[in-house]
């Protein structure tokens, strides 16, 4: 008996011991300060999946010295986080969901930072003759009659905001072929390149992704296809735990040159600029 | 991917379920122990709803703990949504049953005259049960290494609760949801085989941790 006791609790020391030295072993290589400062953004996807929040983060890091952390969920679910309480900050791209956002008491500083374009894209033989459309709504219509799959976001997110406002202009969406991922952009494009489906992007994610082969842009340049990211801090007043400062500290650093500089520059894996800085245009808050 | 980033996906990995699976352990043995020493009413239920909750989808159990964690939840005060403490308590849950469960089989599976036989030589119920546990080390060490497992392997409670936020609560199988979502395939490769390389050390350390005091003596 006294054999097995040993055993037991030797087995159980070196499970504990192996978890206590890997516990030893990274804190050590890793110290944080209790007092580091941090940031929660909740923001759309394409700016994480494009990699121009690592860029801005180890920037913003550097010269405030405030970790940025950041949840990537869609402009839907990003506002709905700020509004729990889990945010400080958001960065976001529905004009709509924006206002009310703001309306509600919740947001407080909008700046605009940022834009790009939507585009439609699809199988590059294009079956729905996409390519030929007068109009964003006639694109849409035509994929609607040739019966081929059109993937959605279908998660509240910015572009699926815009999707179904484009299928309101097109005179409905389609009763079939139509498929609700429910995931971010990245994962849906994969979707659309699997299924040989037509879907709605903006350009940056579209560009800075690897093997999306299966798909080429077949409708883009339309004046509805503008795409307008911002910046908005939460209302400390609103929700209590909001770090203000912080925000404020990250609102002033992407909209001053510098921060404008990285946006304009960033260009990923894609090898060309993915956003185009607009925060230094005058007047864009009022207008967009 | 760098290397920094990536051993840093796998420490976190190894904290949070490491911890889930100890803590779980520790509350799922004793339970075990009491459950397989004694037969009461209701004793029925109890291990059918504990093989029930085993098949509860990871998203779930994130939902639950994202409605009391959130800042306008319960227990929102505590600030702990999107921490590593969040997705450890979030996995504790997920493979408590899991431990309970193969825990209670391990201790039924011990002849019940060593206890018997325990108990008629002077032994305590504390001393009797401990030599129950003795006898069950070997399949009580694979139901703690199975709900470490299950831990390190799932994704829904480390997206849920952890939020994948890079340096902070990104761990390898969220950094394969992400890789493979940017279309970095061979990242989400290297990673799928890390993991099952750590688990393999693991389960090797412990293993040979019991094997060798066995031959030893």
């Amino acid at each position: 008996m006294k054999r097995f006791h040993l055993t037991t609790r030797r087995s159980a020391a070196v499970f504990a011991l192996a978890m206590a030295l890997t516990l030893a072993g990274v804190g050590d290589s890793a110290p944080t300060p209790p007092a580091e400062r941090t940031l929660m953004l909740a923001t759309t996807t394409s700016v994480d999946a494009t990699g121009l929040l690592d860029v801005l983060a180890d920037a913003f890091k550097a010269d405030t010295g405030i970790t940025l952390k950041w949840i990537a969920v869609g402009t839907g679910a990003a506002l709905k986080q700020a509004r729990d309480g889990n945010a400080d900050v958001v960065i976001v791209h529905a004009r709509k969901l924006e206002e009310q956002f703001l309306r509600d008491g919740f947001g407080v500083n909008r700046r605009v930072i940022a834009r790009n374009y939507f585009m439609i894209v699809g199988p590059p033989e294009d079956p729905a003759h996409v390519g030929d459309s007068r109009s964003a709504a006639d694109a849409l219509g035509r994929i609607r009659s040739s019966g081929t799959a059109f993937v959605s976001r279908g998660d509240s997110s910015g572009t699926h905001t815009r999707e179904l406002d484009l299928w309101a202009l097109a005179g409905g969406k389609p009763e079939s072929a139509y498929l609700e991922t429910g995931q971010g952009m990245a994962e849906t494009l994969r979707v659309a390149a699997e299924r040989r489906a037509y879907t709605l992007t903006d350009t940056a994610t579209f560009y800075g992704l690897r093997g999306l082969a299966g798909l080429k842009p077949v409708y883009e340049n339309a004046p509805e296809f503008e795409n307008i990211y911002a910046v908005i801090a939460v209302d400390p007043a609103r929700i209590l735990t909001a770090r203000y400062g912080e925000a404020m500290t990250f609102i002033a650093f992407l909209t001053s040159p510098r921060g404008q500089k990285l946006i304009g520059e960033f260009q990923g894996k894609a090898g060309r600029p993915l956003f185009e800085p607009l925060a230094a245009v005058a007047g864009v808050d009022l207008l967009k | 991917m760098i290397a920094r980033e990536l051993a840093f996906a796998v420490w976190v990995s190894l904290k949070t379920s490491g911890l889930a699976a100890l803590i779980a352990s520790a509350a799922a043995v004793p339970v075990a122990l009491f459950l397989s020493g004694r037969d009461f009413r209701g004793k029925k239920i109890v291990l059918l709803v504990n093989q029930t909750w085993m098949a509860a989808p990871t998203v779930v159990i994130g939902l639950l703990f994202y409605s009391l964690l959130s800042r306008t939840g319960p227990l929102g005060g505590l600030g702990l949504l999107y921490t590593q403490t969040a997705m450890t308590v979030g996995q504790i849950f997920l493979i408590l049953p899991l431990i309970v469960g193969f825990s209670y089989t391990a201790l039924r599976q011990v002849d019940r005259r060593a206890r018997l036989t325990a108990l008629t030589l002077g032994a305590s119920r504390r001393q009797a049960g401990w030599i129950v546990l003795r006898e069950a080390r070997f399949p009580l060490l694979v139901a703690v290494l199975a709900g470490f497992a299950r831990a390190i392997s799932e994704v829904g409670v480390a997206m849920m609760l952890g939020g994948n936020i890079r340096g902070a609560t990104r761990n390898i199988t969220t950094s394969i949801a992400l890789e493979t979502a940017k279309g970095e395939f061979r990242n989400g490769v290297v990673l799928g085989i890390l993991l099952l390389v750590v688990t393999l050390g693991i389960n090797i350390l412990v293993q040979t941790g019991l094997r060798g005091r066995d031959g030893e003596s």
